[in-house]
């Protein structure tokens, strides 16, 4: 009897150590494994006896679960409508393998892709990524190939790969689960990028906020370092700061510096660590690299639509009935993945919006449902997929209190930079205030002789929307980075589709 | 060797030479030096800011910068163990404010709260965490029981 329990976080989080410890003294000739987790996490701790499921489990349940007669059983895991309608070409060892074990990665397709890689040389290796459609899954979605490329025609005594682990988005656990379930598939994958554009050295910037992925990395490189010599890896674990997730920052932070946002041009691709030409690059699309080299970039490009190539691990969370992760081609509608998958809230509650792409991702309300998860259609919608989490409120939220976090998670997470950000934040806090009190009266502050060009009038509630959507503007055209420039999205968004909960009565709103 | 030199600043403590020697050979040193000083110390004090800008040859300024920019260094050691409750959006959907409120009155001088926002946990919050373990689907009495251990 092979009983497997994941050793991921979440599973760890939820009781996984005292449950595998429960098993061990209950079933002492049993093979009990730690595997990943199969990233079902409503039912986690998930146990996985010989392919059958039974989840959550409680060490209470361990004699039930042995002798048959549990109700938490699910019967055969591969076949759950969960599992068996993904498609799992970055996660396709999770659940399955022992994270650590390189016998199990070599056995279940690993290597493959960087001996491919090897055979057929850098450049044939750069094509196919970028025939692949494989684009940044970090959220900007830029070409990995054209950014390949780029660093590859760089010339210079040293070239980097930096993998952007740095997953701050609430909502997001992809990377994490990757990292911790699979992390010889990211090695595999900086070392096939390392080949192509000529770089001798790896770093992974992992926040601090994960140590088990850290621990599972470090061990990982140890043990996988003659498999992809000359080709050298180290972890740098960051310090908590959101930011450090922008590329530009990342690289400062990973030089020893603050984590304050660069200016581009020069692009990191020809000066990045330490001045040099650097590839950064998300996790997810540096693992998804493995699988296109062996598959072929024709078997990746297949899944997808339109300019949206191949699949996204997207991470359904918050308040969800059935949370976790479901790797799909893109296309799939957000109103599948948060109703029909997701099975809507976990508090029972009607949907009121989800917010899809992290704390500058945009809040949608069910009436757009019908939105395909594509690069393309998100941002028409003015939204954006980013790492591809959503998160679900049910119809507690209030909207206004949303767009104010937003704001103070600015505010509190502004490198300080450019001024769009630094300040815009603290003012769009001071806005939404104003505006849930209902406007101001005659401002005593404003009247100060000092403040002439002030206008000391009281506001309206509509003076101070109009001045939030103007502060909104200058924030998204004029900050350097994503941080300053995509917090308008949460706070429009939510302005936009949930007026009233911002005291507007619905005949203004449709004026 | 900067490391083993000592200024009328700051005392002899042989372990943060150690940990400075154990990094200073790789590729921007400074910040695995930082994150090992607060784990080992708790807190990065002002006269290993200033020992470790000597060992370094970098000025008390660039890391008192660094310092004071990332959230996980503190200046001062906190007397209590510490408590992270995560209250990014994912949290806040399962009933993290809520929780937040109480928290520091079930707290009560046995630990510090302090806020976290995600530790990847999204699906399962609220969610905390204590040094290096994680916590999910906290409830007020999980919680309660949770600072009753620390």
């Amino acid at each position: 009897m092979r009983i497997a329990i994941s050793d991921d976080a979440l599973a760890i989080a939820c009781g996984a150590d005292k449950l595998a410890e429960a098993f061990a003294k209950a079933a002492p000739d049993a093979e009990i494994v730690r595997t990943s987790s199969w990233g079902m996490q409503w039912l986690e701790p998930l146990v996985d006896i010989d392919g059958m499921g039974f989840g959550p489990a409680t060490p209470g349940d361990v004699a039930a679960i042995l002798d048959g007669s549990s109700d938490k059983a699910i019967g055969k895991i591969e076949d759950h409508p969960f599992i068996a309608k993904q498609q799992r070409l970055t996660f396709a060892r999770a659940g399955k393998t022992q994270p650590l074990s390189l016998e199990d990665y070599s056995e279940t397709g690993g290597w493959a892709g960087l001996k491919k890689a090897h055979e057929i040389g850098p450049e044939a290796t750069i094509e196919m990524v970028t025939e692949s459609g494989l684009r940044g899954r970090g959220g900007a979605g830029f070409p990995a190939g054209i950014k390949w490329k780029t660093v590859a025609g760089a010339i210079a005594d040293q070239k980097y790969i930096v993998c952007n682990a740095d997953e701050g988005d609430s909502g997001t656990f992809a990377d994490r689960m990757l990292m911790e379930g699979d992390p010889y598939c990211l090695i595999e994958g900086m070392a096939i990028a390392g080949h192509a554009v000529g770089a001798t050295k790896g770093y992974i910037y992992l926040r601090s906020e994960y140590p088990h992925a850290v621990a599972k990395m470090d061990a990982a490189i140890k043990a996988s370092a003659h498999l992809v010599s000359p080709f050298e890896l180290e972890v740098r674990v960051g310090a908590g700061a959101y930011v450090c997730g922008e590329e530009t920052s990342l690289l400062n932070s990973l030089e020893g510096k603050r984590g304050e946002v660069r200016a581009k041009p020069p692009l990191p691709a020809l000066e990045g660590l330490f001045g040099k030409p650097t590839v950064v690059n998300n996790v997810l699309t540096l693992a998804a690299v493995p699988y296109v080299l062996a598959e072929g970039a024709k078997a990746y490009a297949d899944y997808g639509m339109g300019r949206s190539r191949g699949t996204m691990p997207v991470q359904l969370a918050g308040n969800i009935k059935h949370g976790g992760l479901y790797e799909i081609a893109f296309g799939i509608t957000l109103g599948e993945l948060v109703e029909e998958i997701g099975g809507g809230t976990d508090s029972g509650r009607p949907v009121k919006a989800v917010q899809v792409g992290g704390p500058l991702g945009a809040y949608f309300p069910p009436s757009m449902f019908h939105l395909p998860f594509d690069y393309e259609a998100f941002t028409e919608a003015d939204g954006l997929i980013g790492h591809g989490g959503i998160v679900v409120f049910d119809d507690t939220a209030d909207m206004l209190n949303q767009a104010h976090f937003a704001m103070e998670f600015c505010a509190v997470e502004s490198c300080g930079k450019c001024t769009p950000c630094r300040i815009g934040a603290v003012r769009g806090q001071e806005t939404l205030e104003r505006i849930r009190a209902g406007g101001r009266g005659a401002g005593a502050f404003e009247a100060l002789p000092q403040m002439h060009n002030a206008k000391s009038a009281e506001r309206s509630l509509e003076d101070e929307v109009v001045l939030l959507t103007d502060l909104c503007e200058t924030m998204k055209f004029g900050s350097l980075c994503a941080l300053g420039g995509f917090t308008p999205y949460p706070v429009m968004s939510a302005l936009t589709h949930w007026p009233e909960d911002f005291g507007i009565r619905e005949t203004e709103a449709a004026e | 060797m900067t490391t083993a030199t000592t200024t009328n600043t700051q005392r002899e403590n042989p372990r943060l030479d150690e940990i400075i020697a154990a990094h200073q050979g790789r590729e921007a040193p400074l910040m695995p030096i930082l994150n090992d000083v607060q784990a080992e110390f708790g807190c990065v004090s002002e006269d290993t800011k200033r020992h470790i800008a000597e060992a370094l040859n970098l000025t008390r300024a660039e890391v008192h910068g660094m310092v004071s920019f990332y959230h996980d260094y503190h200046e001062t050691k906190a007397t209590l163990p510490i408590l992270k409750l995560c209250r990014a959006e994912a949290c806040q959907s399962r009933g993290s404010e809520a929780l937040a409120a109480k928290a520091e009155a079930m707290a009560n001088g046995r630990a510090e709260i302090e806020s976290v926002y995600c530790l990847g946990l999204c699906s399962v919050g609220p969610n905390a965490m204590i040094g290096g373990s994680v916590h999910a689907r906290l409830d007020e009495p999980a919680l309660e029981a949770l600072i009753r251990e620390l």
